[in-house]
């Protein structure tokens, strides 16, 4: 069931060894993966994680256009952030240059490097669960595989089909301010009609899920303890093997991190 | 008495309250007795039994309904009427099991206990009371009775959802505020995975239910690609999947057009035709439904009952009545249609030209295309067809609000008056107001004040006129739409119909020479249907142009009846 494409959108292939895994297992990897990243901040480490995980790409059913589409907030957020560590980052080492009051040294730029690999080590799994994974299969995932509440589960999956929705009604709303009249102006005027929409956004939503909640109270919702679901999400061997393999991979990289002496704590 | 935690007996009739205890009608009894193949059988109609019944919403001084005594027997079907605001879909709600009155303080009752819906199948009231008893954790006060099959309705759905069948099912107005899930089976199957039904039952049932309102695609397609008619009929599948003994329908095709609301009127009615199924449905538009009902029910102004009785008996009874009150009564003598408006004193000149037009949202392929019309003063442009057919994006390109994928409009000088710019969607938003007005389909989207009086002084602000004269405008506009008496009432709280009157107002209150509206009579009672048109009949003689996307036929023959018409219909 979990297999069957739902607009995942061009170039992604949701039957791919990878992303056709348990959402809960791509879950528990990425997770594995981000704690093993969070605890350091050295460039083997993130590198040696990155590098695995590359090489672990093509299985993940990702086409290179669609993983730069969906992607390339990672760099874009990674570039700043090792640019900002590399020249206003504690010194130490030899001095590469100076510009005024930056100075780039050895240690600054390679704290600069350990920033932007762990951002990409950390991101790129994200990305991939993202963007392979259905929000409905992941909500039966944790319903039935992890035994979230229900109740919790399925509110927050119909609040996300709500999303869609609302960057619609936010577009119909600045029209009709537009015809109000509103909006023109400099640009304390548009922030305030800004204001406006957003005000006008949050009423039109609480009562859209008022009514969504009538219509799922309706239909038995939150009546009862006990539920069945139509879809089963089976945790196979596979899923654990996945689970494994996440592991070795965290493990992998932060040994390659301690053998090298370039691991180490971040709160230390 | 308090209510039995547990396994209460839901068969033993509450104080004698229920005529007949002695049918197993109980949940408790189905679920004893469900091995698959007692879940499979059909539905069995619903009694309904309202004694002294009223429900207080949370927070409100007002009684939603109060004192409702009212019977239907199994298997029939009644037509609920009343003027707006006399608790129609507070009943519905009530029927449905979604009122929860709380635990009234009684002594030994916990005050502040938690009566988490579905702890156990309790029943949330101390059954009968009248007591006026603080609440707690509920969502309003009851008063009296109201059963279903001789049980209070709260508990009847508790013990149904426990025993693996529904009751009850509701379907709401908003086609598209009822959609759970994203894949249509999965949205049809998510009561049968509420009520417990075992998996290998689920699909089969999804299956036949989709097949049963004639739905037109898998169980795969996305319910996100669904027009306004599909979802409101996966909704019906959602709802008969669950083989309810009453079906309530509150306004489900108010917001169809007239092809989607056919197909549902006939689905519900070979569901009718071949259960045995009680059925209550609020509507507006009575003769979509007239045919369908055994009875009428109209609820008064005030609550309670006003009128009852078979259909053609009440309508020839009390029709003029229930017409000056707003309800649609068919009239032999076609729609309520109101007096010519005076000829336009100077003949039609074109204000906006439209050539080879595309719209539709950026970077998609344009919903029409090759549009080519003329927009002229003293006459109203009626766009016709179907959902989806590109009315709408249509209406906002002509009100210059968003641009146009190719071709162009190009308002003429009488429009400009000194503008540089020839295309609407250039200009600045105060340009529009005195230029083109807009009423969108759902009011609430244009408001941006907070109090009737001053909605439609906005604009008059932007303007610069002075406060004086401001007042007097704003005082006029309020008289003539019946708002006068409410200038101070915030617009949000507002009755549907009150809010459409107000959004016009806002609109016309700069007088733009082009008005723009989308659906302005959806969902509209007969009532304020016959301001409308009159009011459009007024424009059209003081030589305002409208250009009017509709699916209501009747109001293109009301305008061309009280002023020049002239119509597109569009393509699917």
């Amino acid at each position: 069931m979990r297999g069957d494409p739902l607009r995942f959108g061009p170039g992604i292939d949701p039957a791919a060894p990878l992303a056709r895994a348990n959402p809960a297992a791509k879950l528990a990897v990425s997770l594995v993966l981000s704690v093993a990243l969070l605890l350091t901040v050295d460039v083997v480490t993130a590198g040696t994680a990155l590098v695995l995980e590359i090489a672990a790409l093509p299985w993940c059913g990702l086409s290179p256009g669609a993983l730069a589409r969906r992607a390339w907030v990672l760099p874009a957020g990674a570039v700043p952030a090792a640019w900002a560590a590399a020249f206003l980052g504690t010194d130490s080492g030899a001095t590469l240059l100076v510009l005024g009051p930056l100075t780039l040294t050895e240690g600054s730029a390679q704290a600069g490097a350990a920033v932007a690999l762990r951002i990409l080590a950390v991101g790129l799994p994200g990305v991939v669960l993202l963007s392979t994974t259905d929000p409905t299969a992941l909500a039966d995932s944790l319903a039935q595989n992890l035994h979230l509440p229900h109740r919790f589960v399925l509110a927050g999956l119909a609040g996300l089909s709500m999303f869609g929705i609302l960057a619609e009604e936010g577009q119909t709303l600045r029209l009709a301010r537009r015809a109000r009249g509103l909006g023109g102006g400099g640009p304390l005027s548009r922030l305030r009609s800004l204001f406006g929409v957003v005000f006008a956004l949050l009423v039109v939503s609480l009562r859209r899920a008022t009514v969504l909640a009538t219509a799922m109270e309706a239909r038995g919702f939150g009546a009862s303890p006990h539920r069945t679901w139509a879809r089963p999400s089976p945790f196979t061997r596979s899923d654990t093997a996945f689970c494994l393999g996440g592991l070795a991979l965290a493990l992998l990289a932060t040994a390659a991190g301690t053998a090298t002496g370039s691991w180490h704590m971040v709160l230390s | 008495m308090t209510a039995p935690d547990g396994a209460a007996p839901d068969g033993a009739a509450p104080d004698g309250a229920a005529p007949d205890g002695a049918a197993c009608d109980s949940a408790a009894c189905d679920s004893a007795a469900c091995d698959g193949a007692a879940c499979g059988g059909p539905s069995r109609g619903v009694r309904i039994r309202a004694e002294g019944w009223g429900w207080r919403h949370n927070g409100r001084l007002a009684w939603a309904v109060r004192g409702l005594d009212l019977t239907v027997p199994a298997g029939r079907c009644v037509l609920l009427l009343g003027p707006s605001g006399s608790g129609k879909s507070t009943l519905l709600s009530g029927l449905a099991g979604l009122l929860d009155p709380g635990n009234h303080s009684a002594p030994g009752h916990e005050p502040q206990g938690n009566p988490a819906q579905g702890s156990t199948a309790q029943g949330s009231t101390a059954q009968g009371s009248t007591a006026r008893g603080s609440t707690a954790q509920g969502n309003g006060e009851q008063e009296g009775e109201l059963l279903v099959d001789g049980v209070p309705a709260r508990r009847a759905r508790t013990a149904a959802v426990a025993g693996h069948r529904a009751r009850t099912g509701l379907l709401l107005q908003d086609p598209t505020a009822q959609t759970v899930l994203s894949r249509c089976g999965d949205d049809v199957a998510f009561g049968l995975e509420n009520h417990a039904v075992p998996r290998e039952e689920i699909w089969p049932r999804v299956t036949a239910a989709l097949n049963r309102v004639a739905f037109p695609y898998g169980r795969e397609h996305a319910t996100s690609h669904l027009s306004g008619g599909e979802r409101q009929r996966l909704a019906l599948a959602g709802v008969l999947v669950l083989r309810p003994g009453l079906l309530l329908l509150d306004e489900p095709t108010a917001m169809l057009d007239p092809q989607g609301a056919d197909l549902l009127r006939e689905e519900v009615g070979a569901v009718l035709r071949d259960g045995d199924i009680t059925c209550v449905i609020v509507e507006h538009r009575v003769d979509r439904w007239r045919d369908l009902a055994d009875d009428v029910v109209v609820l008064g102004p005030s609550g309670g009952v006003q009128t009852t009785g078979p259909v053609e008996e009440v309508f020839s009874r009390a029709g003029r009545r229930l017409r000056e009150q707003g309800v649609w009564i068919p009239d032999p003598g076609l729609v309520p249609v109101p007096v010519p408006a005076p000829e336009p004193e100077r003949a039609p000149e074109p204000l906006l030209l439209v050539r080879d037009l595309q719209v539709g949202r950026p970077r998609e392929r344009p919903v029409l295309s090759g549009v080519e019309l003329e927009i002229c003063s003293g006459t109203a442009l009626c766009l016709l067809g179907p959902n989806g057919s590109g009315k709408s994006t249509l209406a906002l390109a002509l009100a210059g609000l968003s641009a146009p994928l190719g071709g162009q409009i190009e308002a003429t000088p009488a429009l400009t008056r000194g503008l540089r710019r020839t295309a609407p969607h250039r200009w600045r938003p105060l340009d529009l107001l005195t230029r083109i007005g807009t009423v969108f389909q759902n009011p609430l989207h244009q408001f941006v004040a907070t109090s009737v009086a001053e909605e439609p002084a906005v604009g008059l602000r932007l303007l610069g006129v002075n406060g004086e004269e401001i007042e007097q405008r704003v005082g006029r506009l309020l008289t003539r739409l019946r708002l006068d008496h409410l200038s101070r009432a915030h617009p949000y709280t507002l009755s549907g119909g009150e809010q459409r009157r107000l959004s016009v107002a806002t609109a016309l209150a700069t007088r733009p020479s082009v008005l723009v509206l989308d659906e302005p009579t959806f969902g509209q009672d007969a009532r304020t249907w016959k301001e409308l048109v009159e009011l459009f009949g007024e424009l059209l003689g003081a030589g305002h142009a409208l250009v009017v996307a509709t699916h209501d036929l009747p109001l293109v023959r009301a305008l061309d009846a009280v002023g020049r018409v002239r119509t597109r219909t569009l393509g699917p």
